[in-house]
């Protein structure tokens, strides 16, 4: 008899306890990906003692700082409803931009990097035009853009790498400040700044409409594109950012580096589980994304894996991520 | 019962998240007669056909088949059984051959398994098209057919499935008379040969020229069979809109104010010489079917789509309005007509589509203001009685009902003067509709201009205080609240 009274009391606390494991298996879809992080770095270290320590950690960080730049500013466009494909050529073409100023003795250090960043802008702005005036689909735009931009950073440097770099722009890729490469302190800055673009600014909150329903954005008295072209033109202005840092770590501005780049970065904001339907997504997520393709990297190299092997275990993360991604939102 | 019937639906029952789309409905087809469905939109027309046609399964009630009881997992199922549907929309595939159209699935193959015996599978199309008397070449391509011609090749692919039954849905829709009329003598040599047809058609005229026996369906529920000589049109015009008047529609006492919003000449893709005006504290109710244009005069007015020419004025002043962002500002509100493909984005929380209209005064510069948002939201969501667990829910996880008041607190967060509300109670529940109605009274009672689109006939009489018709893009009637039937307006919508 005691069993099938139900006391309205412990009936509402059973029905509670119902919602909160529902929003505890919330909190695990959330942060799974994060926990798949911590698990891999626990495994690593046991694997190799000397994965957690200070100075790999500071190597790990360094690594990814190119590849966090370039994808957080695809997350933009990847969250507005596009695709980037043009990344890594416009990282090139940038390097080799801002290197040709950089020579000792020329400019100061404020004209090889505005220049730099200007030309990544000045592309973005001509793939979202296009997209949006134009009306092609992003995938064609930036794919022409691709070639077109490593055309680009060809003619520019006579398909030479432009060499002799002054020590002040050497610096943003191979110094130090408080003894953190300052690659790291860029990468920490655009996260900052773009996290608080996309969860605290109006242009941010209309990324993620535009991505969601961009006909409802549009009735909603948004300009729809507007905020794409932002969206395209903070992701290449990122990648101007980044082929600066690349050119100067490497003291040279190299025309055929960042060959396949963006499709490591995209890799990370899919990884971080950023929808490509658009829409959904964030820089924590793209962040871990681009932190699990470092350690992993990393861990395979201090495991004396193959770079063979390397290809395909990555290849099988990306796949596995999207999958538990997709179990959890169904 | 008859056993001459070839089909009965008994007692079918079929619910969707927040709506009963048919209760206890019933139908019975006799073997080479044709069996004309109507009923208004909404009714659960449609629905009934994708269950008998094994797209949707039934929730309860049973489908008898020549004497057995089916049940189909598929179209396929239904295919193999005999049942084909010719939809209103045709889905051929334009870059194929007729003959391949008609054969698809299904084409004969040669001595080698997988490989296609073309000069069979020509010669057996042509056969069959000829059998129809249609003069088509079967090594067309299906897009060099006109509509009329498409939809003969569909009967052609329904026979080729053996057909017993075929389910016509609206098939005079975009064609002319003349095509008609072949259209209808092939139906009768249909019949002839003993297939029975259901044809569904708001078309009263037309019914009655081919039908053999009319069944009438309104609000998801079967109303009436009758024999097609033992009824005139005005007894089915008022079968089709029941008698009785919603009860749920309260009665208002308000003196219209000045213009709000009026349009004159208003032409764009799918409408002409549209003029219409609206004032303060009225409800102008926009009637007709659906595909009429009536959608598509309000996009423009709200700057979604182009207008080619004609003139706006908001309180008697000329506006031009190039975008959505323009009409708001002129103090224009739309709801629209599909809260799912352009009213809400589906993977923002309940708070993110509540704001997203008027983020701006939500803001501080470029910033958000993050408790003055929440807060905004949550009044909302008390102000419209929005059912969530939360405002940060995902919008997409709660019913149509409260996704419907979720767009209604968004547009209505700017304030607008002009309201336009474009099937606003489409799909949801008599509760949730309801208190949509309250709300519109409650708006028109505080000096708003409203203009309501509906396809439900007793929504437009019990709300608007003046009705306009519309036909194929024009304005064919204007009626005030108090002269207006649900006769006379079917008599302009369906002509």
């Amino acid at each position: 008899m005691e069993i099938i009274s139900i006391d309205p009391i412990s009936f509402n606390h059973s029905k509670m306890n119902l919602a909160k494991i529902k929003s505890s298996s919330g909190y695990l879809s959330k942060y799974g990906i994060f926990i798949a992080f911590i698990v891999i770095c626990i495994m690593l270290s046991i694997a190799t003692p000397y994965f957690f320590t200070a100075q790999n950690i500071i190597i790990v960080l360094r690594q990814v700082s190119i590849n966090g730049i370039l994808a957080i500013g695809v997350t933009f466009v990847i969250i507005a409803g596009g695709i980037d494909l043009s990344l890594g050529s416009v990282l090139a073409a940038t390097g080799v931009v801002a290197a040709s100023f950089a020579h000792p003795g020329t400019y100061a250090l404020v004209v090889p990097v505005m220049l730099g960043i200007l030309t990544g802008v000045i592309i973005g702005a001509i793939n979202g035009l296009t997209i949006t005036l134009g009306k092609v689909a992003p995938f064609i735009v930036t794919l022409g853009m691709m070639t077109i931009a490593r055309g680009l950073a060809l003619v520019w440097s006579d398909g030479r790498p432009v060499t002799n770099l002054s020590p002040a722009f050497n610096y943003i890729g191979g110094g130090d400040l408080l003894h953190i490469p300052v690659p790291i302190l860029l990468f920490v800055l655009v996260i900052i700044v773009s996290a608080v673009i996309l969860n605290y600014t109006r242009i941010g909150r209309y990324i993620y409409a535009v991505g969601g329903n961009e006909n409802a954005a549009r009735a909603s008295g948004i300009r729809v594109s507007g905020v794409k072209l932002f969206a395209y033109i903070m992701c290449s202005g990122l990648a101007g950012l980044a082929g600066i840092v690349l050119a100067s770590r490497i003291t040279t501005g190299q025309p055929n580096a960042g060959i396949a780049y963006e499709l490591d970065a995209i890799a990370a904001v899919v990884i971080g589980g950023t929808s490509l339907l658009g829409g959904r997504g964030s820089i924590a997520g793209t962040v871990i994304g681009v932190l699990i393709i470092g350690v992993i990297n990393n861990g395979l190299d201090l495991l004396n894996v193959t770079s063979y092997y390397q290809q395909i275990i990555k290849g099988i993360i990306i796949i596995g991520a999207v999958l538990l991604d997709r179990k959890n939102t169904q | 019962m008859n056993p001459a019937y070839l089909l009965r639906a008994e007692n079918i029952s079929k619910s969707f998240p927040g709506v009963k789309a048919l209760d206890n409905v019933q139908l019975h087809v006799e073997k080479g007669k044709v069996h004309a469905v109507m009923g208004e939109n909404g009714a659960g027309k449609s629905t009934l056909m994708k269950i008998l046609i094994g797209i949707y399964t039934p929730d309860s009630g049973q489908i008898i088949y020549k004497g057995q009881p089916i049940a189909f997992n598929s179209v396929h199922d239904a295919l193999k059984a005999g049942f084909s549907m010719i939809h209103q929309e045709l889905l051929p595939f334009p870059e194929l051959s007729v003959a391949e159209n008609i054969f698809m699935g299904k084409e004969p193959t040669t001595a080698i398994p997988g490989w296609i015996n073309r000069k069979k599978r020509n010669k057996d199309a042509q056969l069959l098209v000829d059998q129809l008397g249609l003069q088509i070449n079967v090594t067309r391509r299906m897009k060099n057919l006109s509509i009329a011609e498409m939809q003969m090749v569909e009967i052609a692919k329904a026979l080729s499935n053996k057909a017993e039954l075929i389910i016509m849905d609206e098939p005079t829709s975009a064609i002319s008379d003349r095509e008609t009329a072949v259209l209808f003598d092939m139906i009768r040599d249909l019949k002839q040969q003993g297939i029975a047809i259901i044809y569904i058609s708001h078309k009263m005229d037309e019914i009655l020229r081919i039908a053999d026996t009319i069944s009438v369906m309104r609000d998801g529920k079967y109303i009436a069979t009758h024999p097609v000589d033992s009824i005139s049109k005005e007894g089915l015009i008022s079968l089709i809109v029941g008698r009785e008047l919603n009860t749920i529609f309260e009665k208002r006492n308000i003196v219209p104010g000045e213009v709000a919003l009026s349009v004159k000449g208003l032409t764009g893709a799918k409408f002409s010489d549209i003029g219409f005006s609206v004032r303060s504290s009225e409800i102008l109710g926009i009637a007709g079917l659906m595909g009429a244009g009536r959608t598509e005069i309000v996009n423009a007015i709200f700057g979604l789509d182009r207008i080619y020419k004609g003139t706006i004025a908001v309180k008697g002043k000329p506006v031009t309005i190039r975008s959505p962002k323009d009409a708001i500002r002129y103090g224009i509100g739309l709801i629209t007509e599909d809260r799912k493909s352009t009213g809400l984005v589906l993977s923002g929380t309940v708070k993110h589509n509540i704001t997203l209209a008027a983020l701006k005064s939500c803001c501080k510069g470029p910033f958000i203001e993050m408790q003055k948002e929440r807060s905004i939201a949550e009044l909302q969501i008390q102000r419209f009685a929005i059912k969530t667990p939360s405002a940060n829910k995902v919008v997409n996880f709660l019913s149509g009902g409260n996704q419907q008041k979720i767009v209604l607190a968004k547009v209505l967060l700017n304030d607008p003067d002009i309201i336009i509300l474009d099937e606003p109670t489409r799909g949801i529940d008599i509760g949730a509709k309801a208190e949509i109605y309250r709300l519109m009274n409650g708006l028109a009672a505080k000096g708003k201009a409203i203009i309501m689109i509906s396809s439900e006939l007793p929504e437009i009489l019990g709300m608007s205080d003046r009705i306009i018709v519309v036909h194929n893009g024009c304005i064919k009637a204007e009626f005030t609240g108090a002269e207006a039937t649900q006769e006379k307006i079917m008599q302009y919508a369906m002509m």
